[in-house]
Formats: C-alpha cells, structure tokens, sequence
C-alpha cells in the first residue's frame, strides 16, 4: 500500500531522472482540455502522451494544457510544436497520441493525414 | 460526459482560470441515503449575484472565444436527469462553491470514472496548486492533500511524471480501500 513515507524514496528516484525542459531546443505539445476538449475524450489523450513520453525517456518534451480553442468539432486536439514549426492534430484519440509521439516527436515525421488547417 | 470526474475536471479548470490557488474536491457517497454528492470550492475571483443566477444558461459565460459555456449547464443537466441538482454559492473576491447531487442509484448517473487521470491532469498542469481531495463512502474516508505530498517531496515538482504516476496509483488503491470490495 503507498504512504507518504514512499515520498522520500520517490524524491531520490525522481531528483535523479530529472527531465531538462528546454524551451527552444525542445519539443512542446499542448493538447486541448476545455469543456469540448473533456467531453471529447482530451483527458485520456493527454494521459497517453505523458506515459508514452515516459516510458521513452523522452527530456526535451514540455506538455502542456490549454482551453478551447473555437474548433471544437476537431477535439481532442494536440499541437507539436518544434522551434518553426507548428502542426494541429485533431481528432486525436490515446492510441493516435501515442504514435504523434512515436514519429512526430521523436522523429520528426508529420502524420499528415491527421493534420487540421487552423481557419 | 461519460464519466463525473470528467464534469469534476472540467469545473476544476474554471477554478483555476478564475484564479484560484486553492481548490477542495469533496466526494461524499452514501448507498443507504442513495446519495452522491460532489462539491468543489475554490478561493478564485468569484461570482456577481446575477452570474451565479444565470450561469446555467449555456450562453451564459466569461469565454471570448465563444458565446456559450457548456461546463455548468452540462453537470447542472447531469444531475437533474437523475432527479439531483447543483447549486452555486459564490461572493466576488472570495470564491465559489459548486455542489452537485446525485441520486446515485439512478440507471442515468453516470459512473465516477477515472478520478485519479483527472486529479492528475490538473496537478499535472498546475503542480504549485492547493488541492485537497476527501472521499467519504459510508463510514470511510480517503485523504489526498497536495501540500503533504508537496512536503514529502522538497524540490521536486508534482508535474513530474513520476510522482504524477504515484499519487495515481496512490488514489486507485486508496479507493479501493475505501469502497472495500463493494462495487462501485
């Protein structure tokens, strides 16, 4: 069973996989978590994206949430954004998430047939 | 939505776009009185009298982006199609008060779902947040204060992604502990 008293250990883990977040270099992908992006199912495609970031060892990815966005037909959506470059996802669901990690993040491939022009 | 911890995550983000620094989740279920009550308090900017009043009314809202706001009116609907309700309490400058009933029997009361994914997606966001989640089911309670954790881990933020894994696992044996074997 966990108790606080695991806290300290988890500190020590933790303090020694410390992830650099830097923001130029770095990956940073935001994913959708307003009302529309909640009913959608935003919540699960974020939780996916975090595990898969963490089961890769991924340290240069910077997640984040934001609110909606107006295109709210297109939820759950995740942006990837590399230096330049930014890409809008939509229709995003856990195991979609999961690949945009995979080839986009990782290697920076663009899944082009899930890619949405803004308006 | 499909679950109540989605409408729990969903209000919780409107804590903290209103300011809040302090956000309390209280889940109460009591099979025998049939009752399932959800509250959520924050201390963000708070409600005019005429916001708390016509907040239900999906173009009813503070967004710019859009004209209508669906995260109350859609709890507030939840609750009543389970003969339940949700009311507001709120003072501009202080904070606001949301509490949700549900008659939790009902064939239409959604489940709980996932509380854990959703109280780590707002840590996870907003990891410096004072947050308090209690359970009650029966007799039982289950505790999880951020401050605590906060403590226990010095410099170490809650957003990283294991800790953000602990406190999950944390909360899914918590609960089970605490419905003891009974279904949900």
């Amino acid at each position: 069973m966990k108790s606080l008293a695991d806290l300290e250990a988890l500190r020590k883990k933790a303090q020694e996989s410390t992830r650099l977040r830097t923001g130029e270099k770095g990956t940073k992908v935001i994913v959708g978590m307003g009302t529309c992006g909640i009913a959608a199912g935003a919540r699960d495609v974020l939780a996916a994206i975090m595990d898969e970031i963490e089961k890769r060892g991924l340290d240069d990815v910077m997640v984040t949430q934001t609110g909606c966005v107006g295109m709210c037909e297109q939820e759950p959506m995740v942006e990837v954004i590399q230096g330049e470059n930014r890409v809008m996802y939509g229709l995003v669901d856990a195991e979609m998430a999961r690949k945009i990690v995979a080839q986009h993040v990782v290697n920076n491939q663009i899944i082009g047939e899930w890619v949405i022009q803004k308006k | 939505m499909r679950e109540l911890s989605l409408h729990i995550l969903d209000i919780i983000q409107n804590s903290i776009e209103a300011g809040a620094s302090e956000v309390s989740l209280v889940i109460r279920e009591d099979p025998e009185e049939d009752v399932f009550r959800i509250t959520i308090t924050d201390n963000g900017r708070g409600m005019s009298p005429e916001m708390v009043e016509t907040v239900k009314d999906p173009f009813v809202t503070t967004r710019t982006t859009r004209k209508v706001g669906l995260g109350i009116p859609l709890f507030y609907t939840a609750s009543r199609q389970t003969g339940g309700d949700l009311e507001i309490q709120s003072t501009l400058g202080l904070g606001t008060e949301i509490r949700v009933h549900f008659r939790r029997s009902h064939i239409d009361r959604a489940p709980l779902g996932d509380i854990a994914a959703t109280v780590t997606t707002v840590l996870g966001g907003h990891p410096d947040l004072g947050f308090v989640y209690r359970h009650r089911f029966r007799d039982r309670v289950f505790e999880l204060n951020a401050a605590e954790i906060r403590a226990g881990l010095e410099d170490v933020s809650l957003s990283h992604p294991m800790v953000l894994g602990w406190i999950r696992e944390y909360i899914q044996e918590g609960l089970a502990e605490l419905y003891g074997g009974e279904n949900e």
